[in-house]
């Protein structure tokens, strides 16, 4: 598998480190409440076709991306910084 | 048998090796399987489960029977096909699977007991008595089933790893291969083309065909040597593409030195992984055979593996040869071998329409019901309108048809569709994303039209990276029909051969069906169809046919099974190259390494990828814990030295980074003032404890923060995470340092003085106190001291760029010396700081919050950050949880364990009474107990009470105090002396 990092260009999967849903971006006000705060961190999607991930380019240039790809495929659609991602201005 | 002036061999350059101890002659060019015929050696191997005598079946790397160790001892090398290794001076090669030899084989037996030994025998006939399966019946299969085995020493070659990138991967380098590739070549693109064969050219090189005038195998040598010439082209022979993985990668064994005598340094394989924007599936086709009754017999193989023996090593299995097919192709092998001048007793083409292309005796509408010959083909039954006849022939080549090899365009899960008029699996486009199929591997079968189908897959492949196709017109050549009518196998008593190298017959496919294993992968299961090394390449079509015979069904609705990679077996050796013994995880030294280890001698401990002194023994001492007591002493009593490097050590700088560490951490950072330094604690935000450091404030936008060796890199993408994704908002930038910077904790009641001497300017307590830091000069050396301590004792830790590290810690060490101190590892590092009640990861395990290590209120109420939210949750902190405390045995001769657990004295050691439990150990030198750090419910209301430990594990059980965490010094008066 291969990850097109905006900064680094098409990199092998193997400079990239996993960490799961892109929700993780998403982190809600502190006063959002315990619903709002237990599907933040344990509910989870788990779908099979397409989804956002999170990955680090641990080897390359240490950015946080959000990758939308297809689970059953691995068709990557799009890789984009985290920071600028629709979970993090959500 | 070698026949005249036929074959690509070297006739000039004879080549001896040896066969099970017998010396063979063969020239340059041969492979074992064509030097053992050309020495009219038929019997090569014994088959896995029957014993049968076996030859080869063909010519290529599909090779189900003629498989052989090569070499021996360590560097053994089993299950090689010999029909694809090249002979070369001294080679040695072993027959497999047979036992005491290959002509006499003692578990030939098996064979006999055939009717006991069907697909599925194991589940039927070895159930009862359950208990003998263990002991006796897996065993006496495994013993008795086989291929070759491992030597089991350690693998003494060497092999490699490598990437390449092109703009179009070709695979394979028959007519449509060379073609894709010249096409692309001239058009400008970055061309990688890929055989597994010594030679580029495929089926030119085993085939009397013209190409633009010249032999094919001219032809395809001027191709070749052109496509050399070109800056924009890489040729790579003897590598198989093995796999097809997503975004364009593939996988690609080169067998690198399996063909020469071996070479100093010289790695065997190499394991290639291959970017490529789009690429050609060259790869041919692979013919099949017709299963009758004993169709395995030694000089039985494919039609066209007899015209692969003729045309491309001279060399014939026998002196009377018939071919037997079902469609045109299989009259060239007649054609050929009667051409070259061998006896053609007949052809037997089981189509009663069959027109003879020469001069040879047909058969038409006949079939070969039996073979017969123990260890080699000796006559063949032969059944026609006319009646049934007995022919004497040594060698019977089979055609059943030709399967594309679609396997490649399948590895993404792509299924084949079918095609009436080859009879075959053809690939669909884009079941590997820019993948375009050519040639035989397309189902077009002339070489006119493989000629043609590699320019047109170029031209389409070059059109989806936008690269303009040169203008290539293809080289005139045959062009003829392919005609067939299937047939699968002939009716037949007894057993017919489908997968040879499992043993699989067509009565155990239909057997399968019988017993309701109707599903293609529940019958493959059952029997073991194609699921030797060989994968099926021959067999899984026909054994698909059977099925769909006796199940009623087409071969379109019965469907295939799952192709995976490898296409051809690869060694793990290869794919896993560089990372046998040390090479398995990188090793990261500090800079006292050298010191530590080869000058002091310490027993050195991983803790992550680093290594790290466990104690430095001195003469005299038998036990580690003399020496770690002795350490222990130099902190409580002198000065130890102690090198800390391996903390991660993250630099952090910008305007906003008092608040970025104020939210990255529980407690406040933004409030410390420069100059010093500040213990803090990181949650996740599930508000569970993730790591613990200090940060220093070197300026006013200038931290410095130490993580624990164990968690460096989570927390450096922790922190990442934040400043990124979460905080992106902040002015402040990240580097890790822990590499570049060489430190040393120097502690104990002498540290200033031992410092003192060293620092271009002194400190004293007023100027320097506990939890300072700051900038010195160490002999005009830029330095940076802390004044910390995780032992609880006045300490220092002092930090120089690593080329300095070496020669400060052996200056560090022999001062401390005269001091009456020294150096102290892990061993002691560990009792000091339990003696103190500090935590590490034994204790911040994942599963414990600020609250139950006695932390809750480092959780500022101030501010929000990471985990806070979580740890406020109900169940996250409270006296029902397990909170740290200290355990002290009333024995003081009893010792604590760790992973021990804790009761109510008077309670049961059962789980459900299960109190708690004790995370660090040690014998504490210094106040002459064994001393534990644990996690009791309720426990920092219990300090007093007498509680009972239990080891379940290594049986040991005894009352102790629980105590507070802090044994030693609980006001801090040594760290501030």
């Amino acid at each position: 598998m291969r990850i097109n990092c905006p900064i680094c260009g098409e990199r092998d999967r193997r400079e990239f480190y996993y960490v799961g849903a892109a929700q993780n971006v998403a982190r809600p006000a502190p006063d959002a409440g315990a619903d709002v705060w237990n599907d933040y961190l344990h509910n989870r999607e788990n779908p099979a076709g397409r989804t956002r991930d999170l990955w680090q380019h641990e080897s390359g240039c240490a950015a946080w991306l959000v990758v939308t790809r297809d689970t059953n495929t691995h068709e990557i659609f799009s890789v984009e910084l985290a920071s600028k991602s629709e979970e993090a201005t959500r | 048998m070698r026949i005249k002036n036929k074959g690509l061999i070297d006739r000039t350059h004879r080549v001896s090796f040896r066969f099970d101890g017998q010396q063979i002659s063969g020239f340059d060019g041969d492979t074992v399987a064509s030097a053992l015929l050309a020495n009219d050696i038929r019997l090569m191997g014994r088959s896995f489960k029957y014993h049968r005598p076996r030859g080869p079946l063909t010519a290529g790397s599909e090779e189900p029977n003629a498989l052989m160790t090569i070499g021996s001892g360590a560097a053994q090398d089993p299950n090689v096909r010999a029909t694809v290794q090249e002979i070369y001076s001294g080679l040695e090669v072993r027959s497999q699977n047979a036992w005491p030899s290959l002509g006499f084989d003692a578990l030939g037996v098996n064979n006999l007991l055939s009717p006991f030994f069907g697909a599925g025998f194991y589940y039927k006939m070895m159930m009862w008595p359950k208990p003998l399966w263990e002991k006796f019946y897996e065993p006496l299969i495994r013993r008795a089933a086989g291929l070759g085995g491992l030597s089991g020493q350690h693998n003494p070659d060497k092999y490699e790893r490598a990437w390449a990138y092109c703009d179009l991967l070709v695979i394979g380098a028959g007519p449509a291969g060379l073609m894709a590739a010249m096409t692309a070549a001239k058009s400008g693109a970055d061309v990688i083309l890929c055989d597994e064969d010594s030679i580029m050219g495929g089926r030119l090189n085993a085939e009397t065909h013209e190409v633009d005038g010249m032999p094919g195998t001219d032809w395809a040598a001027r191709t070749v040597a052109d496509l050399a010439e070109m800056e924009n082209v890489r040729l790579m022979t003897r590598t198989t593409v093995t796999g097809a993985y997503d975004q364009g990668t593939f996988g690609a064994l080169e067998r690198v030195a399996h063909h020469a005598p071996r070479r100093d340094g010289q790695p065997l394989e190499c394991f290639w992984r291959i970017v490529a924007k789009a690429s050609v599936m060259a790869t041919g086709a692979l013919e099949r055979p017709i299963a009758f009754r004993n169709n395995d017999r030694p000089g039985i193989m494919t039609a066209s593996a007899v015209r692969s023996y003729l045309n491309r090593w001279g060399v014939v299995a026998g002196k009377n040869v018939a071919v037997f097919g079902n469609n045109d192709d299989a009259h060239r092998t007649a054609l050929d071998l009667q051409a070259a001048g061998v006896n053609v007793v007949a052809m037997i083409d089981s189509r009663p329409d069959a027109t003879a292309i020469g001069d040879y005796r047909l058969i038409p509408g006949g079939q070969v019901t039996d073979a017969m010959g123990g260890k080699g083909l000796t006559n063949i039954t032969v059944k026609s309108a006319s009646g049934s006849e007995s022919l004497g022939v040594d060698c019977l080549g089979v055609s059943g048809g030709w399967n594309p090899s679609v396997h490649l365009a399948c590895h993404m899960n792509g299924r084949p569709v079918w095609n009436d008029d080859i009879a075959g699996f053809v690939a669909k486009p884009d079941m590997v994303p820019g993948m375009i199929a050519a040639g035989s591997a397309n189902g077009e079968f002339s070489t006119a039209a493989c000629l043609q189908g590699g320019i047109d897959a170029a031209n389409a492949a070059l059109g989806r990276i936008g690269k303009s196709a040169a203008k290539v017109t293809p080289p005139k050549a045959e062009d003829g029909a392919y005609h067939i009518t299937p047939l699968w196998t002939v009716p037949h008593k007894g057993r017919a051969w489908l997968d040879f190298q499992n043993d699989v017959t067509v009565k155990d496919i239909k057997g399968a069906a019988q017993e309701n294993f109707r599903s293609v992968e529940h019958m493959k299961r059952f029997t073991t169809q194609g699921m030797a090394t060989d994968q099926g390449k021959n067999s899984n079509v026909g054994a698909l046919a059977i099925l769909a015979d006796a199940t009623g069904r087409s071969i379109p609705q019965t469907g295939t099974t799952t192709f995976r990679p490898p296409y051809t077996p690869v060694p793990i050796a290869a794919m896993g190259a560089g990372a046998q013994g040390a090479g398995f995880a990188p090793q990261r030294f500090t800079t006292s390494h050298a010191a530590s280890a080869d000058d002091m001698n310490a027993p050195m401990i991983e803790a992550g990828l680093w290594y790290r002194p466990s104690y430095f023994p001195k003469p005299g001492e038998t036990h580690w814990r003399q020496s770690c007591d002795r350490e222990v002493g130099y902190v409580r009593n002198a000065v130890g030295v102690a090198d800390v490097s391996t903390l991660g050590k993250i630099d952090i700088q910008g305007k906003d980074a008092g608040e970025f560490l104020d939210f990255a951490y529980t407690n406040m950072f933004s409030t410390l003032k420069k100059g010093k330094v500040r213990y803090g604690l990181m949650l996740r935000e599930d508000g569970h404890v993730m790591d613990d450091g200090t940060t220093a404030r070197l300026g006013e936008s200038h931290y410095f923060t130490t993580t624990t060796t164990a968690a460096a890199g989570q927390v450096m993408k922790h922190l990442e995470f934040i400043r990124q994704a979460l905080r992106p908002d902040l002015d402040v930038q990240l580097i890790s340092t822990t590499e570049q910077w060489a430190q040393f904790a120097v502690a104990g009641p002498n540290s200033r003085a031992l410092l003192n001497d060293l620092l271009d300017d002194p400190v004293d307590n007023e100027n320097f106190p506990f939890m300072s830091c700051g900038e010195v000069s160490l002999g005009g050396v830029k330095s940076r001291l802390f004044r910390i301590s995780f032992s609880g004792e006045h300490a220092y830790e002092l930090a120089v760029p690593a080329r300095y590290g070496d020669s400060l810690f052996r200056e560090l060490v022999s001062r401390a010396e005269a001091l009456g101190g020294g150096a102290y590892g892990m061993e002691a590092l560990n009792v000091l700081r339990i003696e103190k009640g500090f935590i590490t990861h034994a204790e911040i395990h994942g599963r414990t919050t600020a609250d139950d290590i006695g932390m809750g209120k480092m959780v500022s109420a101030k501010k929000d950050c990471i985990g806070k939210t979580a740890s406020q949750r109900p169940g996250l902190h409270g006296d029902h949880r397990e909170q740290l405390v200290g355990l002290k045995p009333l024995d003081s001769t009893q010792e604590l364990t760790a992973g021990g657990h804790l009761f109510d004295k008077g309670a049961e050691a059962i789980r459900v009474n299960d109190q708690g439990y004790v995370t660090s150990v040690c014998w504490s030198p210094t106040m002459n107990t064994s001393l534990g750090l644990g996690f009791l419910k309720n426990g920092r209301n219990r300090l007093g009470e007498v509680i009972r430990f239990v080891d379940h594990l290594r049986k040991s059980e005894f009352e102790c105090e629980v105590c507070h965490p802090v044994f030693l010094d609980p006001e801090g008066g040594r760290a501030r002396g």
